[in-house]
């Protein structure tokens, strides 16, 4: 347990000395997001009846800005020992699998859930008669979101040989699921085929379910929300284990 | 008889199409101050890295006081301490929060008594809460060697822990792994310093492109040295004929010729005689671990 706790607080140490830029500039992202789109667009489109857009988008928000940090922060802590050398301290020491996994993944959920709680307390600026009508399901799906790109950043990590191919990562796949997830829209304002596409998408899901916490309405069930992203979640888990244990990038 | 503090048998290594590691095996005792020479690319990093789990061999076993490398990493990491020959460090941290995060990964907590004491025996007592990225080369070079003993490791791997630094360091970290040595700790050291090896290690072993070509006590090695070296400063007149060809010209008058035995001193001096040269200085000489290794890799 020291271990763990050990390299946990490491990475904690790490994203907390640059609080700065790791917790700061993405709450501020988040609120120009928020201060736009709802200007520009609040009288053009209602996504549920009786939701104000601004309402309807700090949940989408906040969870944008959970998914990409959480992702970011093992990914990002990866990539740089990697690259410095000093992962060689991590791999050197008697820490199992197990632990190196649930340190990384543990830490960057603390840091999706700070940084989506800090983007809720900045938005309560703007508009702060919103609902919370389930907080468990608000909990568990900020809980499990963040777990699910935090191992997703783990494999990224891993994978990555070059701060260029995890842009490419982010760039390519993270930041199309979640743009295209219904952060910014519901999905049932979308064509059937696109309303088919999103369906494919996990993060939807994630945000959905999400949503359903403040509102008690969503696209999809927040069971069936919920049964994806636990499954996303236990398959990244699994494959993460899988490629600790090859040693995959990481011992030659 | 005790089990030996590394065992390695019959290793293959090999990096796309480079055999790294051809069939080693070699055993160090407990104890032992035991020194892994090569030229560079010779298999040494490949060999230390299989040891701390970094590289997985294509075939072969290796232990650590008995515990596979593989099999059972964690009890083999616990009783290894590893001094990378990579200079990396993680610029977010002092040096102590480096060294108590490195004892929380080996399962100490409150570990500072020890820490001090480390510190102090690598003179970085005055850099204990100083920012990584602040210090000078030499001094990240001494926070590697502290990470790699903050849990008191009985297996100690040094992988060219003097490369780059200066006299100072090089003479207060030979005196505390002696002491380290002393006190039980296996030592495995890698250096291009061999005089370093010659004064310090007991057994020597080395590889050339991936083969173990000498394994031997230290003393062994030197007494089987074939040769002699006979070192003379010319005053005035030119080498000829055969000992022109022998000899090897080390400055404007220097020359060492090497010999198989005392006796054939004599016949040289003959020589000089006849070819009419004069000398300035002449000495004799035992070889050194330097000559012994420019030898044997000569000869594999």
């Amino acid at each position: 347990m020291i271990g763990f706790y050990t390299l946990f607080y490491k990475e904690m140490l790490r994203f907390w000395k640059v609080a700065f830029q790791t917790v700061l500039a993405p709450i501020i992202t988040a609120l120009l997001y928020l201060l736009i789109f709802s200007h520009v667009l609040s009288r053009h489109v209602q996504a549920y009846p009786g939701v104000p857009y601004i309402a309807f988008l700090v949940p989408g928000l906040v969870m944008m800005s959970m998914l990409q940090n959480a992702f970011a922060n093992s990914s990002s802590s990866l990539i740089q020992s990697k690259i410095t050398g000093n992962i060689v301290f991590v791999l050197l020491a008697p820490l199992s699998y197990l632990i190196f996994f649930s340190s990384y993944l543990l830490a960057s959920i603390v840091r999706g859930l700070v940084v989506g709680l800090g983007v809720f307390l900045g938005t309560l600026a703007f508009y702060p008669n919103i609902l919370i009508l389930h907080p468990l399901w608000i909990t568990a799906f900020a809980f499990l979101a963040s777990g699910v790109l935090g191992a997703l950043g783990v494999i990224a990590g891993m994978w990555a040989e070059k701060f260029d191919q995890l842009a490419a990562f982010q760039n390519f796949i993270i930041m199309p699921l979640t743009f295209l997830s219904g952060v910014f829209y519901s999905i049932h304002t979308l064509p059937p085929f696109w309303i088919q596409v999103s369906r494919f998408n996990p993060v939807f899901y994630m945000i959905d379910g999400f949503r359903y916490g403040f509102f008690g309405v969503s696209d999809v069930s927040p069971d069936v929300s919920l049964i994806v992203v636990l499954s996303s979640f236990l398959a990244l888990s699994v494959i993460c284990l899988i490629l600790l244990k090859r040693g995959y990038r990481l011992r030659h | 008889m005790s089990i030996p503090a590394i065992n390695i048998q019959r290793l293959h290594k090999n990096f796309g199409g480079v055999q790294a590691l051809q069939d080693v095996s070699l055993a160090v005792g407990q104890g032992e101050f035991f020194a892994l020479l090569g030229s560079n690319g010779a298999g040494k990093t490949t060999l230390i890295s299989i040891l701390a789990g970094l590289t997985r061999a294509d075939s072969g076993k290796a232990e650590i006081m008995g515990h596979d490398v593989v099999e059972n990493y964690q009890m083999a990491r616990q009783l290894l301490g590893v001094v990378p020959q990579e200079l990396a460090y993680d610029p977010f941290f002092t040096v102590r929060e480096t060294l108590r995060m490195q004892s929380g990964y080996f399962g100490l907590r409150r570990n500072d008594d020890w820490i001090d004491e480390i510190l102090h025996n690598l003179g970085l007592q005055g850099k204990a809460e100083m920012n990584m990225r602040t210090l000078s080369g030499g001094m990240k070079r001494r926070v590697l060697v502290a990470q790699a003993l903050v849990h008191k490791p009985p297996v100690i791997i040094l992988d060219e822990p003097t490369a780059g630094v200066d006299v100072e360091l090089r003479l207060s970290l030979w005196n505390f792994v002696r002491q380290l040595n002393k006190q039980g700790h296996t030592i495995m050291l890698t250096t291009h310093y061999l005089e370093e090896a010659e004064a310090l290690c007991n057994r020597v072993a080395m590889l050339k492109q991936g083969r173990l070509v000498a394994l031997d006590s230290t003393a062994n090695l030197l007494r089987n040295a074939s040769e002699l070296i006979l070192q003379i400063t010319i005053k005035s007149g030119v080498l000829t004929g055969e000992l022109a060809a022998r000899a090897v010209r080390q400055a404007e008058n220097d020359y060492t010729i090497a010999m198989k035995s005392p006796m054939d001193l004599e016949p040289i001096l003959a020589q000089l005689r006849m070819g009419g040269v004069k000398l300035e200085n002449i000495s004799l000489s035992q070889p050194d671990l330097e000559d012994v290794f420019v030898q044997i890799m000569g000869r594999a």
